[in-house]
């Protein structure tokens, strides 16, 4: 249950229109279900008033979209982050990806997202509404009578349980508590798939990543993978697929993905909620986060716009990754 | 589709005695785009040459691929051969069938089936090359000699002598080195300092040579014929300009107990000093460790003494820019650190004393005014045990000490007992040794006559221990070829301490992105054929820096590298790589990792119009490559994450090509 309320963004969102400060809204629109919510350009009050939504389902990261929308539209947008969601705006400004004087962040306050797998494990499939209720969610179905309640707390996604900061590192003005970075667990996964002998852990990836289906979703989402031409879609690549016809999804794709962002993926958790098909993608992700962290010391992608990743920053003290993990120097 | 022609060479029977050349010139010809394959006994005698020439011009051969010996070793004459018949010398490829196959395989199957794949790799490869062209750069006409010993000073004349201005960057006040230390000379015996400070002088004297004595390089960016290169000049607290040398200064510094590290500690001198009375330039330094007036703002003694005004506290350290077209390393060496050998006592008794160290209580500038004394309790000593290789010649991966031979200990260590034996007939002189090693002109006769003239007792065998006692030191040695154990009660024990790369190398090799042996010490571009150029081009190798050597050879060395920079010096223009990266602007993200990664600042970014398919115009940012700047080292097509960045002649489906082929 988030306590921010809608409201208050709404009003935000109308008052920043009516001075001009901005023109345009980036804001997550009401889909086909509750729990379905599109990130979408608001222009006029009535289309806030009627379609603005914020709730435990506002999960999309807004800060990809900026690439396209600062190009497209004239005139300053505004754009609402949660705390995790501003690393990766930090991150594409020191990429150069968008003008910062095109958008006016306002920061909010998060309480964490809701996980609709999680839901549905307990609620079953054929849900038709969901509404907040207190600490609780109300879930209704087609096929229940009554309407299943279940504690928000419990159905957290993986990456606001291990959330790694309710602190904005970026914005022009904030709703809601500013909060911490947290103390988080995320690498303990990370840690139990390094302490597997190198057979079981090809064995886990391999069962994981055969369910890849190749939507794209997670490159789609993913405010690292902003390339002008993905060479997942450029022919000239000899790496352009669209479906999975060969192993290559299973043993490739998502390793390259993972190498394509490492040092520039905020471990915003993105592609792992978007997965239609559950594939805990962010492992790989904060695997070389934290090798990253091991080699040059503790590194947060976005932590500070115009900041110069460890991988493309060479020092004479930088270690030889052998003083790690042993082998030949 | 290429035209390829393969030719496989037998290198006589470095290939042919471990790979079936006819058969892998057979296989190759299966290959998509060849139309002539052949085998061929040496491909590089003019023969071999003019065959190559030869099948360009019949067949229409749009592409060349040589299996045979590193490109290292012959691409070059490839190259040029296919120059000379009209191809484009970048669509020739070398597949390495000897040092990468023949040479490591005993079986002539695997040979022959590793040869094949290496050959099909490379027409690969060929099949997507595109033709090259290299553009040319202006070389800047100034060298930078790094240290001022022996080395950096020899270099340095020869270069200015060819016209060019030099400057040498030395970290010490004073130029001079290691060599400034040492009393006298082997095999001649003439004194050091006496062969040395004419050149010194010299060095000062030459309109082309500038000095920065008390400085370090901070930083080099650049490449050959254009290194930018920051230098420090630390804080002297005096002014050079002004500084006459009268010494006024440090005589009347009330801090008198400052070690002196050119008598290596052995005893002191003020916090204002000059090292030696011949320094070069012979201006003062006030150590900031020991000062009074900069530690403690108490004092200003010698600014009142100064009659010219040079002595200025706020002195801070500057940075000066410079351009250089060629770069000599000439950092020498040190001895290493005795600490860790307890048995010969060093840390102990004063009068276990280094070679080094002996130098100075023999030389007539040094502590004792070159009267041999005990540094204990100033009398003479009766009898002087030298241990040879102590640190020299240890096992591989022993706890301590170096698997080289420092090389000039033998010579010196028999130049010092010589000299013992002829000024102090009653002393009774005792050398330890493995090995003595005498090569060189007159070498061994300098080192017999040591033995048979001046008696000096060469026992073969080492000293076990070292104890000291009652004012004696106890020495235990074996005698290996009379297979006895010895104990001498000694007077003074000279430990002949391995010799190392000075510590400020490896930083130093890093900024010059040059490379190291595991010894620190700089490795040439060939051990045999090109011994004073390091691998990375404009950077040349003088003195120790490159191996344990003595004066005569580091002299040499010195002019070799001097001959080698004036070389580079006399071009007006350097052909650049024609291997440099480019950015394919319709997928660049402007994202600036490249520029980030690039270590010659060879990439810019540009705003750029771009026509999209809707016919708007939208602005980007896009990454520019500077042709004349780049070294095509590949690193920002690496980190490139859209592949927009790409190596010329080394492109991403190149060598995915040569992946493929190789694991087809």
């Amino acid at each position: 249950m988030q306590k921010l309320t809608r409201g208050e963004l709404v009003r935000k969102a109308e008052e920043l229109l009516d001075n001009g400060e901005v023109k345009h809204v980036l804001g997550w629109r009401a889909g086909e279900f509750d729990y379905d919510l599109t990130p979408s350009v608001f222009d006029t009050k009535d289309d806030i008033e009627a379609n603005f939504r914020f709730d435990d389902f506002c999960g999309p990261n807004f800060s990809k979209y900026l690439v396209k929308k600062t190009r497209e539209l004239e005139g300053k947008i505004l754009v609402f982050l949660k705390p995790c969601d501003t690393y990766s705006f930090n991150e594409l400004l020191t990429e150069h990806r968008f003008d910062r004087e095109k958008v006016y962040v306002v920061g909010i306050e998060c309480s964490g997202m809701a996980d609709i797998f999680k839901i549905k494990e307990i609620a079953g499939e054929g849900i038709s509404k969901i509404e907040p209720d207190g600490e609780y969610l109300s879930v209704a179905s087609l096929y229940d009578d009554e309407p299943v309640k279940i504690k928000a707390s419990d159905v957290l996604e993986e990456r606001c349980i291990n959330c790694k900061s309710k602190k904005h590192v970026v914005y022009d003005e904030l709703l809601g508590e500013e909060g911490e970075e947290q103390d988080s667990g995320r690498f303990e996964e990370v840690e139990k798939l390094e302490k597997m002998t190198s057979e079981e852990r090809f064995g886990f990836w391999k069962k994981e990543l055969s369910r890849c289906i190749r939507c794209n979703a997670c490159r789609d989402v993913c405010p690292a993978c902003t390339c002008e031409k993905c060479v997942f879609d450029n022919p000239d690549s000899g790496t352009q697929n669209k479906s999975p016809a060969t192993t290559f999804e299973e043993q490739n794709f998502h390793i390259i993905r993972a190498y394509h962002v490492a040092g520039r993926c905020t471990d915003c958790g993105e592609c792992s909620r978007v997965c239609p098909q559950r594939i805990p993608l962010h492992l790989l992700n904060r695997k070389f986060i934290k090798d990253i962290d091991s080699f040059y010391g503790d590194y947060q992608a976005g932590q500070e716009a115009g900041q110069r990743n460890p991988l493309i920053d060479y020092t004479q003290n930088d270690i030889d990754p052998s003083e790690i993990f042993g082998g030949a120097k | 589709m290429q035209r390829i022609g393969v030719f496989v060479c037998h290198c006589g029977t470095n290939i042919a005695g471990t790979v079936d050349v006819s058969q892998v010139a057979e296989a190759l010809s299966h290959e998509p785009g060849v139309v002539y394959s052949k085998d061929y006994t040496y491909m590089c005698s003019a023969t071999g040459q003019g065959m190559l020439k030869d099948a360009i011009r019949d067949y229409n051969l749009t592409g060349v691929v040589i299996c045979s010996c590193s490109p290292r070793m012959h691409e070059n004459t490839f190259r040029k051969a296919a120059e000379q018949a009209g191809l484009n010398p970048f669509m020739l490829e070398i597949a390495n069938i000897r040092e990468q196959c023949s040479w490591v395989h005993k079986d002539m199957a695997i040979g022959t089936a590793k040869a094949i794949v290496l050959g099909r790799a490379a027409v690969a490869k060929v099949n997507l090359n595109a033709p090259l062209t290299s553009g040319e750069t202006a070389v800047t006409k100034r060298a930078l000699v790094i240290g001022g010993g022996i080395a950096g000073i020899q270099t340095a004349l020869d270069i200015a002598d060819a016209g060019f201005p030099v400057d040498i960057v030395e970290k010490k006040p004073t130029i001079g080195g290691k060599m400034a230390q040492l009393d006298k000379t082997f095999p001649t015996l003439d004194c050091a300092a006496c062969i040395l400070t004419p050149k010194m002088v010299e060095a000062q004297q030459n309109e082309n040579i500038t000095i920065y004595s008390y400085s370090e390089v901070e930083d080099v960016k650049g490449f050959v014929g254009n290194f930018d290169v920051k230098i420090r000049r630390k804080a002297r607290y005096v002014d050079e300009t002004k500084c006459t040398g009268c010494g006024l200064c440090t005589e009347k510094c009330p801090m008198k107990k400052v070690p002196n590290e050119f008598n290596l500690g052995m005893d002191s001198r003020h916090a204002v000093y000059i090292p030696f009375a011949q320094a070069v330039p012979k201006v003062a330094t006030i150590d900031p460790n020991y000062c009074l007036k900069l530690k403690s703002g108490k004092c200003g003694l010698c600014s009142k003494v100064c009659s010219v005004g040079a002595i200025d506290y706020t002195q801070k350290d500057e940075i000066i820019e410079e351009k250089y077209g060629a770069i000599v390393v000439a950092t020498g060496y040190n001895p290493i650190s005795l600490d860790k050998f307890d048995e010969f006592a060093y840390s102990k008794s004063k009068d276990v004393i280094s070679s080094l160290e002996l130098e100075r209580l023999m030389n007539a500038a040094g502590p004792t005014g070159g009267t041999l004394l005990r540094p204990s309790d100033g009398t003479h000593p009766h009898t002087v045990v030298f241990v040879q290789c102590v640190g020299s010649r240890c096992e591989a991966n022993a706890e301590k000490g170096k698997e080289y031979c420092s090389k000039i200990c033998c010579m010196y260590t028999a130049k010092h007992a010589m000299l013992i034996r002829d000024k102090y007939p009653d002393t009774d002189v005792y050398v330890f040794y493995i090995d003595v090693r005498t090569p060189g002109k007159n070498f061994d006769e300098f080192y017999r006559r040591a033995v048979e003239q001046y008696g000096v007792h060469y026992i073969k065998g080492m000293v076990g221990k070292v104890t000291p006692e009652d004012g004696k030191l106890k020495v235990q040695a074996s005698d290996l070829l009379d297979n006895r154990q010895l104990k001498i009660d000694a007077d003074m024990v000279v430990l002949a301490a391995a010799i190392e790369p000075d510590k400020s190398a490896r930083p130093l090799a890093t900024m010059l992105t040059a490379s190291m042996d595991t010894n620190d010490f700089f490795t040439e571009a060939h051990p045999k054929l090109r011994p004073v150029e390091s691998p990375t081009a404009g950077v040349f190798l003088s003195g120790v820096c490159q191996g344990p050597k003595d004066i005569p050879e580091t002299v040499a060395q010195a002019g070799a590298a001097a001959s080698k920079a004036i070389g580079l010096l006399c071009k007006d223009k350097l052909k650049n790589n024609a291997c440099v990266a480019e950015s394919n602007e319709m997928m660049c993200n402007g994202c600036s990792q490249c520029e980030k990664v690039c270590a010659y600042g060879a990439i810019t970014y540009v705003d750029k119009e771009f026509r999209m398919p809707d016919r708007t115009t939208q602005v980007r940012r896009v990454a520019s490559v500077n042709p004349a700047v780049c070294q095509g080292c590949g690193a920002c097509a690496s980190a490139c994450p859209s592949g927009a960045m790409d190596l010329k002649g080394f492109k991403n489906d190149q060598i995915l090509a040569e992946v493929d082929a190789l694991c087809r």
